[in-house]
């Protein structure tokens, strides 16, 4: 099959093979679930239980009144012992609503049945028995996978499945192609159905060998119409536009969804999940994540329950060394360093990189940009690094925004590429942060002129109405003047003429004549 | 446990500018050679002298504008700027000669634009292009090569010739000095001299040439530039060539004469004034070799190289406006 290439890209080491050593493990269950209610977009979900409420694993213990989000729910059975504010998963360490599990080590579970043969529901049952099941993108972003597999402006005629996971250290989706080659495949199988998609596509990379193989023996089985795509192993190829391009030779426009050009790309792990959902009727409870880096001792990856602390996964891994040094949810090139590890494992949790002293660099000065175009070399969307990095330095917005800084998918390659160690991505961030601030306060501003003009006009036209009014009451008092004076003038007339008989006489008339 | 949390990404970076500085001046080693080689010792002493007072004069610059001082002067970039124009003057220059030029490329050409990487004119060339306009007599003497010379110069007496103007008992500077062989561009009747003069430029050219290609395989420079560079000025030399050939100078003078290939390895290509984008560094490269072969043929000074980078530098920003590579999905 052709491949095509995006411009740039990084060549990295991977360090794969630190965490693929030992052989992947279930983490045990911790004493403790903890379960973030605030989700992605800003909503608080809400609570389905009461403080002191037995739950059983399954169930669902919270929801996003909107039903934006997909519901939480249970990983294990115990009871609901705190909905309090806790610290996040999160760089800045703040905190918010957590529901608190004690599990009670019965793991007691609600019966969940899937569905016979998915061929035989629509797309729509489908897609909300997904939903149901709390199922969101697996790869790291969390989008709610139901919303992504709509129906969009125009049908999806390919389906891509990406186990590219391009970033060094991470191999929770190696790890389950190796050894859930069957689900990630039968997963396949029902988005298909449900996009109506003409071809499926998963992309791996080309030295996951152990993966390629046992994603080839799982389709020797069945599900032989998904193709087996080997992809050149180039940072960041796993990046969702990148290997759309990689793929199809097409581009996903700027500001626009993959479903705008009739692609849909979701991550192996989630089609996994949707397979577990769909056949088994399994809501998503626990995912595979990678523990590595030089900061721990035994690296490997572990099935690990939703809800379940950090430091709890640390120690299942052997615990620290004594070089630990930074704790990275996610990987090297985008991942956020945590401030401290009593945190829990949230659905979008990929790894945790618990780097070693001299791992990774020491943040180090900045030394002024040479405009060597190192960084433009790199940037797979294209841009010019050194350009943005000078108008977002200098607050010239306008300026990068022309030269496309929202396109920026801060992969990190042109910081890594700069030898002069510009934190280039950290500027990008927060030059994008203060665009859209400042569009918020146009939008804001825009609202208020609108309300305002609005208003003004609400006055002009109540002033138009009263004016009219006015003039109409004016012109009545006009005409009854006129009315007036014609009668008074009749009158005259008649007191001058002989008296005659009026045909209808007016009441008044004759009273005043008859004396 | 609780953790440092810088931002993403976290890899070192493969490379470091002063690092890159450093590379680019041992590239120049081979040409430094050659220079020695044939016009004896005082290409060095001219060295020593521009560094001395390219690092005088940045270390004043920094603390005059407040800067922190170690980092930036130990960065390399004064240190090039230095070498790159004193490889550029005449060997026997007075020792203010290189002096001046080193202190106005480093105080006016760099730090008065707001230090590294935000000059808009390559430094050394700033410093050679005063030094030329304002002292054309010694800036334009010459050493003959070593095997045309009558008696080569010790590196004692190099260096007083330097310091104090003193030669050795019968030797004046007119006997020691020629113009060099493109100044015979100018003056077609001394033509004749040209294949045997050139000789010990080609071996200077060659040693830069060498060291331009080794940054190339490291890919510390950018490709385009040269190419277009000695592309352009190939080109050019050919069509003249071809339309007189009875007047040499042949294209292989071109390249092999003067500063032409120091000019398109290491002048050209200094990132922070040349074009950034892949076309423009194209633009960039070809414009200069072509201003080099204009200014060569037509223009008032005998070699071109260092007035074509300076234009194409004023340039680069437009160059790169409207060069702008199509970004992803636009
Ligand atoms: S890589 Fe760094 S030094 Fe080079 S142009 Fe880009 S920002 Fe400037
Ligand atoms: S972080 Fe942005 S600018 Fe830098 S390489 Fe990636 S997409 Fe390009």
């Amino acid at each position: 099959m052709k491949l095509w290439n995006f411009h740039g890209g990084l060549r990295l080491d991977g360090h794969k093979q630190d965490s693929t050593q030992l052989p992947p493990r279930t983490a045990a269950l911790p004493a403790r679930l903890v379960y973030p209610l605030p989700q992605r977009g800003g909503v608080l979900a809400q609570a389905q239980v009461a403080i002191g409420e037995r739950v059983l694993k399954n169930q669902v213990i919270a929801r996003d009144p909107l039903d934006q989000q997909p519901p939480l729910h249970a990983a294990s059975s115990g009871f609901v012992v705190a909905i309090e504010a806790l610290p996040l998963p999160h760089p800045s360490g703040l905190s918010d609503l957590c529901l608190v599990i004690e599990t009670d080590g019965a793991d007691e579970a609600l019966a969940c049945s899937g569905v016979e043969d998915f061929r035989q529901h629509p797309p729509a049952a489908l897609r909300r028995l997904i939903h149901e099941a709390g199922i969101v993108g697996l790869g790291g972003a969390a989008f709610p996978t139901a919303r992504k597999i709509a129906p969009g402006s125009r049908p999806i005629d390919t389906l891509i499945l990406n186990g590219a996971e391009c970033e060094p250290y991470i191999t929770c989706d190696d790890s389950l192609l190796r050894h859930h080659a069957a689900a990630v495949l039968a997963g396949g199988a029902i988005l298909r159905h449900i996009l109506g998609a003409g071809r499926v596509w998963l992309a791996v990379e080309n030295e996951r060998t152990e993966a390629l193989a046992a994603l080839r023996s799982a389709q020797a089985g069945g599900t032989g119409d998904i193709e087996i795509v080997p992809v050149p192993t180039l940072y960041p190829t796993g990046g969702e536009k990148q290997l759309i391009q990689v793929l199809t030779g097409r581009e996903v426009p700027n500001h626009g969804l993959p479903a705008d050009i009739g692609v849909a790309c979701l991550n192996v792990g989630t089609a996994a999940a949707v397979y577990r959902a769909v056949v088994h009727g399994q809501p998503l409870i626990e995912r595979i994540v990678t523990v590595t880096g030089r900061g721990v001792r035994e690296p490997r990856n572990f099935l690990a329950r939703i809800g379940t602390p950090i430091a709890d996964l640390i120690g299942q891994a052997g615990g620290y060394t004594e070089a630990a040094e930074r704790l990275i949810l996610g990987g090297p090139m985008m991942g956020h360093a945590l401030p401290r590890d009593d945190l829990p494992l949230v659905k979008a949790a990929n790894c945790l990189l618990i780097a070693g002293r001299g791992e990774f660099l020491a943040e180090t000065r900045a030394l002024p940009c040479i405009r060597c175009g190192a960084c433009a070399e790199v940037c797979p969307i294209h841009l010019l690094p050194q350009q943005l990095y000078w108008y977002s330095r200098s607050g010239q917005l306008e300026r990068a925004a022309d030269h496309q800084l929202s396109a920026c998918i801060e992969c990190g390659c042109c910081d890594v590429a700069c030898p002069s160690r510009i934190p280039l991505v950290q500027h990008f961030r927060a030059a994008k942060g203060l665009a859209a601030a400042k569009q918020r306060e146009r939008e804001h501003a825009d609202h208020a002129r609108q309300r305002h003009e609005a208003r003004a006009a609400r006055k002009a036209e109540e002033q138009r109405e009263r004016a009219a009014a006015a003039q109409r009451r004016k012109a009545n008092l006009d005409k009854a003047a006129a009315v007036k004076e014609a009668l008074a003038r009749a009158k005259q007339k008649r007191a001058t003429k002989a008296p005659t008989p009026s045909p209808e006489p007016h009441p008044a008339d004759s009273e005043a004549s008859e004396p | 446990m609780r953790f440092a949390t810088p931002p993403s990404p976290y890899l070192a970076p493969a490379r470091h500018t002063p690092r890159i500085m450093a590379e680019v001046s041992l590239a120049l080693v081979p040409g430094l050679a050659a220079l020695v080689v044939q016009f004896g010792p005082g290409v060095l002493i001219q060295c020593l002298v521009a560094l001395v007072a390219a690092l005088l004069a940045e270390a004043a610059a920094l603390r005059l504008r407040g800067r922190p001082s170690a980092a930036t002067l130990w960065d390399g970039s004064a240190a090039l700027t230095a070498v790159l124009l004193a490889v550029s003057l005449p060997p026997l220059a007075p020792v203010w000669v290189a002096g001046f030029g080193a202190v106005f490329a480093i105080l006016v050409g760099k730090q008065l634009y707001g230090g590294l990487g935000h000059n808009p004119f390559n430094p050394a060339m700033v410093g050679y292009a005063v030094l030329l306009v304002s002292f054309p007599k010694p800036m334009t003497a010459w050493l003959a090569p070593l095997d045309l010379s009558a008696a080569p110069l010790g590196f004692a007496e190099t260096w007083n010739a330097i310091f104090q103007r003193e030669l050795p008992e019968g030797l004046g500077f007119d006997a020691l000095t020629l113009a060099t062989p493109l100044d015979s561009l100018k003056n077609p009747s001394a033509s004749a001299a040209i294949p045997s003069v050139g000789a010990g430029w080609a071996w200077v050219n060659s040693g830069f040439l060498l060291g331009g290609l080794w940054l190339l395989g490291r890919k510390l420079i950018d490709w385009r530039i040269p190419v277009g560079f000695l592309g352009a000025l190939s080109a050019c030399a050919l069509m003249a060539f071809l339309w007189d050939a009875a007047h040499p100078p042949t294209p292989l003078f071109h390249l092999f004469g003067g500063a032409t290939m120091l000019g398109a390895f290491f002048i050209a290509t200094d990132p922070v004034t040349a074009a950034t984008t892949p076309k423009g560094r194209w633009i960039h490269g070809a414009g200069c070799g072509a201003l080099v072969f204009a200014i060569r043929a037509y223009g008032g000074y005998p070699d071109g190289v260092a007035f074509a980078v300076l234009l194409m530098n004023l340039a680069a920003p437009t160059l790169d406006h409207y060069t702008r590579p199509r970004v992803y999905g636009t």
